[in-house]
């Protein structure tokens, strides 16, 4: 067997990840690299991340212009439009943005309602992600989002006048959540017609306020028996609705509004990753690499200063590395992954016996060399990738 | 040298806590034996376990010079013996080794169950005993209902028991007088004999070697003499000769009735055996003394490294440790489900809990121990006799013709109102009630019980059921033929050898469906649903099934989620912890130790 070289391939997609790293409030759920916003002025950090888009491009001969770009955080919709619109700018300057690449922000509710979206449309912006995390005050109080229902309505109402292509973000299997209730909170979040959802179940990590108050007794998440029949009962109804799943969590009302950001990262494309702590995957001259940002703001900057580059480390990524990531991301999306890319990419065959049982099991569809796991699957999906990892 | 009738050898038999180590030591404190800053707590357990716990497992001795009121100056040896069952075989030979005995009794807490078993021990060496009630100072002390009840349990007087409080000092002095005048001198002995000396105990010095202690019978120990161990056949060269002061210090000979000590470049403590009769290599005495017995364990269990990667260092903290104990043995064993480790074999179970908790303090090492197991006696059809000490090793039933399991004789001490859960208890591990009494609020119950019922948790079940007020002493009675049978356990059809073991028939039912029950629980929920059985040979008597894991997804998973999800592939792959769900299920060792622990019925 041939071994695919990692070259980048233009139907995977190429995209540019900017991560703003500052929040108005820290929610007790979150442990990515954020850090809080009051008093900081935002300047120093945007001339890094424009310094860090411009230096980039000269390595990367191979990749033409970019299909997406995705400002996420952190919470992106603190920036004003112009800053937005200069980062997006940057953006094309360096890379190339394709006439119809996908460039989405994600925002907080009450920044939608104070903000300018005209502006925002004007700087660019195509896709709004909405982190509107549920309908219901208790709730909303409960995951210390520092919204109520109210403001999540108005503003899901206010962008999707402005903006056609919107998604929302939803957190679910909250502890003691009933069915029922989820099931009328999903119909009133359909009423409002976005055309796409990521739905989440609450997962408590360790080093949160959520994952210490687990750890002191204070908090009991909810078992994975209940877990599952609210995943069950979301497919379900988001499928009905006319959104089914094209991924583990994510709901799209059609192809047209999947996230094709997103899809590059399951599907094994290329990305370029800015900003604090930022990731990226990168194949240059036949290797795949693997870039990782310096997480602080400040050793961020300096390393931007100092070494022409944010980068923390950027390491070359071996045979059987580029094949585990492709299996672990590419079996999330409905669509699920070519299994000859894995197999020629580490001269491993997957087990063909295992895949028989999966199959068996009512986990997983095989059509031809394309393997795709089921509603059903999905739910096991981290296991079943282990099991088949090569 | 000193004269036979200004000695006095005694031990003092006590409970746990009822202050043996503080009388200790406040006697050898009015002696002088040791300046005040010298005098550390309890200086005779010398263990960190010994002085945790306030148990004795090596037997020491002191030796106090004491000024009479007569005016004479005496040498007193207190012999500190062991004060639990499975060292009783030592604590005989301590006995042996001395006239008197001290019987310290708490005076709130009364005669216990183990102080008994001592004290009539005592009596059969023909000993004189003193009673001491101590603690006589606490509002609690009742001292007129213990001294009745040293009368009636023991059938001692007790009038001229002395009252102390090892604590404040109140009545030492009387008891050391009490020592001289009530307690005999050793009765015989003759100089010019040939050396007759008793092993009473040994242990191991970093520096010296092993230190034998000794009692002098007949004749004279001394430096360079060539002595003769007469059950071992050893011979050796006496380096050093002294007497514990209580720091070990040289004399130039122990004569008839002394005790001490002697160094003779001995390396290990299973060269010594203890109540061996030591003599002269070239003049030795006709007959030895009696009483020798050769110990033996009765109880094993499997120890395996937590981590596989520490069997040597467990290997080699073995050794180490027997330098010291020769009385717990090991073979390497090999579990299927725990890898590498040793099948041991220990004196009881407060032995094997001692030897456990010294590998894990002293040499730092992780263990898991399999349910503890007793020796079972096995008739085959072809005639042989076999010993089974581990269940796993059971042979095919058909060839065996009959199956003994080893019986004790369990006497329990409790306030009465727990003997009812105390003897429900009892009745439910197949015991059969021999004596029920009470004395002044306070029951003592006699049951003969399989040693394999009590093995498993049966002290933890009795602690809880009397609040710890229930005190419990056994002597194990013969082997008797019971209807066994070999439970095994399987998990996802496959036998988990760890686990299997011997139960009564009547019995199997019950203990395979606790296992089951608490392993469904332990055991992490697999892709597919997993049978959990207990079976006796090829019929399953208790099932359950452990359902299959419904969700095991990441919810959120993007780019910068790659590498971790990369990284824990990785783990998986090289780690134990990726399952099998076509072959075998792996059981995390955290449910083996939980499974092991057996507690509630």
């Amino acid at each position: 067997m041939t071994r695919e070289s990692a070259q980048f391939g233009p139907q995977y997609g190429f995209g540019v990840y900017i991560h703003w790293p500052y929040c108005a409030k820290i929610c007790p759920y979150c442990d990515f690299n954020v850090y809080a916003a009051k008093g900081r002025d935002p300047e120093p950090l945007l001339k890094a991340i424009r310094k860090d888009i411009a230096i980039h491009r000269p390595r990367m001969p191979e990749h033409g212009a970019a299909d997406s770009l995705y400002l996420g955080g952190g919470t992106p919709s603190l920036l004003a439009p112009d800053a937005i619109a200069g980062l997006v700018t940057a953006a094309g300057d360096s890379f190339g943005l394709k006439h119809d690449a996908e460039i989405t922000i994600e925002a907080n509710p009450n920044d939608i309602m104070r903000m300018d979206l005209e502006g925002l449309k004007a700087a660019g912006i195509n896709r709004l992600s909405i982190g509107i995390q549920s309908l219901r005050d208790h709730a909303l109080a409960f995951l210390g989002r520092d919204h109520d229902s109210d403001v999540a309505r108005a503003a899901l109402k206010r962008a999707m006048k402005i903006f056609p292509n919107v998604s929302i973000d939803l957190i679910y299997a909250r502890p003691g959540q009933s069915e029922d209730e989820w099931q009328a909170e999903l119909a009133d979040v359909l009423e409002y017609g976005a055309p796409h959802i990521s739905l989440y179940e609450l997962t408590i990590e360790e080093r949160t306020a959520f994952g210490k108050a687990a750890a002191r007794g204070q908090m009991t998440p909810m078992g994975d028996d209940d877990q599952a029949d609210l995943y069950e009962l979301t497919q379900d109804v988001l499928s009905a609705a006319g959104l089914p799943a094209y991924e583990i969590s994510n709901h799209a009302m059609s192809e047209k509004y999947q996230s094709r950001h997103n899809n590059i990262y399951w599907n094994g494309g290329d990305w370029m990753g800015v900003g604090p702590g930022a990731h990226g995957r990168l194949s240059v001259g036949g290797n795949r690499y693997a870039s990782e940002a310096e997480r602080q703001p400040a050793a961020y900057i300096a390393n931007v200063q100092a070494l022409a580059s944010g980068w923390s480390e950027a390491s070359k990524l071996y045979p059987l590395d580029n094949a585990r990531e492709l299996l672990a991301m590419g079996l999330r999306p409905s669509s699920g992954i070519d299994r000859t890319r894995i197999e020629s990419v580490s001269d491993r065959t997957l087990s063909q016996a295992k895949i028989d049982v999966f199959v068996e099991e009512g986990w997983m569809v095989q059509d031809g060399p394309r393997l795709a796991l089921t509603a059903r699957g999905r739910l096991l999906a981290d296991a079943l990738t282990a099991e088949l990892s090569p | 040298m000193i004269s036979r009738d200004k000695i006095r050898n005694f031990s003092i038999i006590a409970h746990i806590d009822h202050g043996k180590s503080t009388l200790a030591d406040r006697l050898i404190q009015h002696c002088g034996g040791l300046t005040e800053r010298e005098m550390k707590e309890q200086v005779l357990d010398s263990m960190d376990i010994e002085k945790e716990r306030g148990i004795t497992i090596k037997a020491q001795t002191v030796r106090l010079t004491y000024e009479a009121q007569d005016g004479e100056t005496y040498v007193l040896n207190l012999m500190d013996t062991p004060g639990h069952v499975d060292f009783a075989y030592e604590v005989s030979r301590c006995l042996a080794a001395c006239e008197g005995s001290l019987l310290v009794v708490d005076a709130s807490q009364g005669v216990e169950a183990q102080t008994l078993a001592n004290v009539y021990q005592a009596i059969d060496q023909n000993h004189e005993i003193v009673p001491v009630l101590n603690k006589v100072d606490l509002p609690a002390a009742d001292v007129e209902r213990v001294k009745a009840q040293i009368e009636d349990v023991i059938g001692l007087d007790a009038s001229d028991a002395i009252e102390t409080s090892a604590k404040t000092g109140l009545g030492i002095s009387e008891t050391l007088e009490a020592i001289v005048q009530r307690l005999p001198a050793p009765k015989t002995g003759e100089v010019d004999a040939p050396l007759k000396a008793a092993l009473v105990d040994a242990y191991y010095d970093p520096y010296l070697g092993v230190v034998v202690i000794v009692r002098i019978h007949d004749g004279v120990l001394k430096k360079k003499q060539k002595i003769k161990m007469m059950r071992t056949g050893g011979v050796y060269e006496i380096d050093k000769v002294g007497t514990f002061n209580p720091k070990l210090t040289d004399v130039e000979a122990l004569g008839p009735g002394e005790v001490g000590y002697f160094v003779a470049s001995i390396k290990e403590v299973g060269e010594t055996a203890v109540g061996d009769t030591i003599t002269e290599d070239k003049r030795p005495c006709d007959k030895a003394l009696p009483g020798y017995k050769e110990v033996q364990p009765v109880v094993f269990c499997g120890l395996f490294p937590m981590d596989a990667g520490d069997f040597d260092d467990l290997r080699a903290a073995m050794g180490k440790l027997r330098l010291n104990d020769a009385s717990f043995t090991w073979e390497m064993e090999t579990s299927a489900a725990l890898g590498m480790g040793f099948r041991c074999g220990f004196l009881g179970l407060l032995h094997l809990e001692i030897i456990q908790e010294r590998l894990s303090r002293e040499f730092d090492l992780d263990l898991i121990a399999t349910a503890p197991s007793v020796v079972y006696e096995m008739t085959m059809t072809d005639g042989s006799e076999i010993e089974l000490h581990n269940p796993a090793d059971m042979p095919d039933v058909v060839r065996v013709a009959e199956i003994r399991e080893p019986w004790i004789n369990a006497t329990i001490y409790t306030p009465d109102e727990y003997l009812g859960g105390i003897l429900k208890l009892c009745q439910d591990r197949r015991g059969i009630q021999t004596e029920l009494s009470y004395v002044g609020g306070r029951a003592m119950v006699k049951y003969e019980l399989p040693l394999n019922e009590v093995v498993f948790d049966f002290y933890d079940r009795l602690k809880s059921i009397s609040r710890g007020y229930a005190s419990f002493d056994y002597e194990i009675v013969g082997h008797r033929a019971e209807n066994l049978v070999k439970l095994q356990i399987l998990v996802n059809d496959e036998p988990v050898d760890a686990l299997a073991m011997l139960v009564h028939r009547d019995r199997a039912e019950s203990r395979g469906r606790q296992m089951c029950e608490r392993l469904k629980d332990l055991i992490p929920r697999q892709m597919f649903k997993i049978p959990i059985q207990a079976a006796i040979g090829g019929k399953v008597i208790a099932r359950e099934t452990l359902s299959a894991m419904r969700k095991d997804v990441t919810a959120k998973c993007y780019g910068g989620d790659a590498s971790r999800k990369r990284k824990l592939l990785d783990k998986q792959a090289a780690g134990k912890k990726r399952m099998r769900q076509f072959g075998k299920v792996e059981i995390p060792q955290e449910a083996f130790v939980a499974a092991l622990r057996m507690d509630g019925d």
